[in-house]
């Protein structure tokens, strides 16, 4: 049997010098992603703004999207958004948040159900107070920030400096454009969207981290080779690698998007930007060519090794009389 | 590196099949299930976005329990005040505390002294922590008492624990299978209901606090009147529960309270079929009521619920027999839910809901349906592609992820832990990311046959050195899971134990299970090239 092979053996792409290119791209894409961010802002969910939502179905082509509107509309209950969805007459209402605290909140659902009467199935109810909406707001950025430290810690521990930082950036990098991508696309940003950013955070450092392990282990055994071609090489070497788990994560991730229902759909999306389009670019034209501007080089690590071959010599010579 | 002792090689084996075999329970009949012994008791509880439920988190308001137990102490210091027999101009609460102005500046002692006995210690008599709930303190001729925050934090707490035991007993009569009630924070409440029909039955149970007093109406003039002009002392404007309210005079004195309720039933009216609910009181209520009644024929008494009035009936024969009913043009669930409030009891102070999340049972069996295919599709894709691309190797990277999945369910069916549909999520990804693993070998392995090793001397090279990369990169990954796992609740959650537990499964394969069926093949084909 013939095997699939995406990557020939031995590709000698010359990804340091396409940094020319994919930096600015990235310092572009970057900027664009926070003027969106600054200008459009996140489309928060009740989660964080808090507010109700309601999804109702109505039964079989009962749907009349003007008499839900007009309906809800004579409530005066604010900002109302109704959105049909699917061809099932499903019906996702969402309502801002009401003044007068956590009481006014829990009034709005009696009034709805009073409003649109008999016959319609509630398929899902959520309110979220002021109070609550406060909090989980400050848990989500605490754990993003959370999150970055622990990581950065970790690899600060387990590899150079120099490696940590530019997995950092990178990290950075990714999520800064995940969240313009989500302020574009109005996607709803809520809990979901925290977990997808951790975990594209987690799986882009992941990628990251199969390269720099290569770099690394490059730097030890060619003490002699130009750092540019020693970087190429390692992603060069690593780049098959890459291709095939990012093909099969696309395939989880498609079949999320494609088949997981709308309860995780924006989280499957955001995945889908972030892990499929920007963490693995990331980790090939962004972490591994920052390394050169980090210091990192053939000759640094050699001369460092050298020294402490020498201190380990003379801590030899003193032991021993 | 493809070394395996037998031993080694039938822990491992023994290890994955026993992890997997925990599923087991979680697949069994509920009968089946029950019957199993103890320690075999543990399976994965599906979360409420799946089988559908109410999440509700309900709040004590420390400035409701502040506001309490100012106008308790403001009461007990008029009591205690006029108990001694000394006078005092003004009695009143001041922002945070309750003030006292003594006529005789000469009482100062004396005041303070009986006014000291309101102070308790913190946590009982018995408490070693030294704090009292509250602090007297004296001025020129005026005293002040201010409830401390330590007495009122541990009020909360008081009043948190109290509230749940009351709310444990009103959702139990509702019938459902397995409510969660856990206290969150200090001054929180999660109820977790599963499969229920209706929320709003089961917010209008949680929401109120089923305080009920019984207590005469004042016919001294009537309310419209006392509306417009003032109302006599010791009575207050109360409205019915109707649509529009009618006001009733009502003497702030209570005859009886919920308190001295032992039992209240729904039931009907003799003569009207209507809906009521019938009560008897405890000896001490009954003879309160009887004295009251006697006392009383002729003029009407209300009952008053949560400050509404129910039905203000008119006494037509004392009542001695220590029961009664309560009418009030009920439909037959409000009588039923009226009376499971009775019996459960008044909670200590009124709850706020702060946060709400419903999901239908038609929602959450479509969520169940929507996870299920994208699993097997997610899964299937992924099992062709490593096929297509390594052959055998393919496969056995398919076995690898199988049982990987295999043991995810099984560990949290050990812990117990809830499977959420964004926790379904992170079992697809886990595939996607699993087969890494796997990746990561063959390509090593690959890079090593073609810089001119032999097969198996590059089998065993591939693995010894892609492990430690597995290593690195999943302890990454698992540190975005543990935080995730920490900031989040209900379904963020259980996408991060999901993930978590994927990424412990999947160092645990990669280093055993597929080196171990590697080395199985390496031993029986003595493979003279690399098959990838």
């Amino acid at each position: 049997m013939r095997l699939l092979r995406i990557v020939p053996d031995d590709t000698t792409f010359d990804f340091m010098r396409f940094r020319r290119i994919s930096f600015p791209i990235s310092a572009l894409l970057s900027i664009v992603a926070l003027v969106a961010f600054l200008t459009l802002g996140l489309n928060f969910g009740i989660d964080f703004k808090g507010g109700t939502l309601l999804e109702v179905r109505y039964p079989a082509s009962s749907l009349n999207m003007g008499d839900v509107r007009s309906k809800l509309e004579a409530l005066d209950l604010g900002e109302v958004q109704i959105q049909a969805i699917g061809n099932d007459g499903e019906v996702l209402i969402r309502i801002a948040q009401q003044p007068g605290g956590e009481q006014a909140q829990q009034a709005v659902v009696g009034r709805v159900r009073a409003a649109l009467g008999e016959g319609v199935e509630y398929r899902r109810i959520e309110v979220v107070g002021p109070r609550v909406s406060q909090e989980l707001l400050s848990y989500g950025i605490v754990g993003l920030m959370l999150a970055v430290l622990c990581i950065l810690i970790y690899l600060w521990f387990r590899f150079e400096w120099q490696f940590a930082l530019g997995a950092s950036i990178a990290n950075f990098h990714d999520i800064v454009l995940t969240i313009g991508f989500m302020a574009i696309f109005r996607i709803d940003f809520d809990l979901t969207s925290v977990a997808a950013l951790l975990t594209i955070l987690g799986y882009s450092l992941n990628d990251t981290i199969v390269i720099y392990d290569r770099i690394r282990e490059m730097l030890r055994r060619y003490k002699k080779m130009p750092t540019d071609e020693l970087l190429n090489q390692s992603i060069n070497s690593t780049l098959s690698r890459s291709v095939i788990t990012h093909v099969t994560v696309t395939l989880a991730l498609l079949a999320l998007v494609l088949f997981g229902g709308r309860a995780i759909h924006s989280f499957s999306v955001t995945m889908m930007f972030g892990v499929v389009l920007v963490g693995t670019y990331t980790s090939i034209f962004i972490a591994s060519p920052l390394l050169i501007y980090l210091g990192v080089s053939t000759r640094a690590i050699a001369e460092k090794q050298e020294k402490e071959a020498k201190a380990a010599k003379s801590k030899a010579e003193r032991v021993t009389p | 590196m493809l070394y395996f002792s037998k031993w080694k090689a039938l822990a491992i084996l023994a290890v994955s099949a026993i992890i997997c075999l925990m599923i087991v329970p979680s697949l069994l009949s509920t009968s089946a299930y029950d019957s199993l012994p103890h320690v075999l008791q543990r399976k994965i509880v599906l979360g409420l976005d799946l089988q559908g439920g109410s999440y509700i988190v309900l709040q004590v308001e420390a400035a409701d329990l502040r506001k309490a137990r100012l106008e308790q102490l403001r009461d007990d210091a008029r009591r205690v005040l006029r108990d001694a027999k000394i006078g005092y101009s003004g009695l009143n609460i001041q922002g945070d505390a309750v003030q006292v102005r003594l006529r005789d500046p000469q009482d100062g002692d004396a005041a303070l002294t009986q006014l000291r006995t309101l102070v308790a210690p913190i946590g009982g008599p018995m408490s070693t922590s030294g704090q009292m709930d509250s602090t007297v303190s004296l001025s020129g001729d005026a005293i002040t008492l201010a409830p401390t925050d330590a007495g009122i934090q541990a009020r909360t707490i008081q009043a948190v624990a109290q509230s749940i035991e009351i709310i444990r007993k009103r959702i139990d009569q509702l019938g459902t299978t397995e409510p969660s009630i856990q206290r969150q924070g200090s001054d929180r409440i999660q109820v977790q209901v599963p499969g229920l029909q209706d929320p709003s039955r089961l917010k209008a149970l949680l929401g109120q606090t089923a305080k009920l007093t019984f207590r005469l109406v004042d016919t001294s003039m009537s309310a419209q009147q006392a509306l417009q002009g003032r109302p006599p002392v010791g009575t207050e404007v109360l409205n019915s529960q109707d649509n529009p309210p009618v006001p009733y005079l009502v003497e702030q004195r209570v005859l009886v309270a919920g308190e001295d309720l032992t039992d209240a039933q729904p039931s009907f009216d003799q003569q009207t079929r209507e809906p009521v609910v019938t009560f008897r009181f405890n000896t001490n209520g009954a003879r309160r009521f009887a004295e009251a009644t006697q006392a009383n024929v002729g003029k009407p008494f209300a009952i008053v619920l949560d400050n509404k009035v129910i039905s203000a009936p008119v006494i037509r024969e004392p009542i001695l027999g220590g029961s009664g009913q309560i009418s009030g043009s009920f439909t037959v669930q409000q009588a039923n839910d009226l009376a499971i409030l009775l019996r459960a009891g008044a909670l200590p102070v009124p709850l706020q809901v702060v946060e709400e999340r419903t999901v239908g049972p038609g929602l959450g069996a479509d969520s169940i349906r929507a996870g299920l295919i994208a699993s097997l599709v997610g899964a299937a894709a992924v099992a062709l592609f490593m096929i297509a691309t390594y052959g055998l190797f393919g496969v056995v990277a398919v076995v690898a992820v199988a049982i990987n999945v295999g043991m995810i369910f099984g560990v949290l069916a050990m812990l117990g832990a809830t499977l959420t549909l964004p926790g379904i999520a992170g079992v697809v990804l886990t595939v996607g990311i699993a087969v890494d693993s796997n990746v990561l070998i063959y390509e090593r392995i690959r890079e090593e046959a073609r810089a001119g090793r032999s097969a198996i001397s590059a089998i065993d090279a591939g693995f010894s050195r892609a492990l430690a990369t597995i290593l690195d990169s999943n302890i990454t990954t698992f540190i975005a899971a543990a935080v995730l796992f920490y900031i989040g609740s209900g379904p963020v959650r259980g996408f991060a134990i999901t993930f978590g537990i994927g990424i412990i499964t999947t160092v645990f394969t990669a280093f055993t299970l597929t080196r171990l069926m590697v080395a199985v093949w390496v031993r029986w084909r003595r493979p003279q090239h690399v098959p990838i």
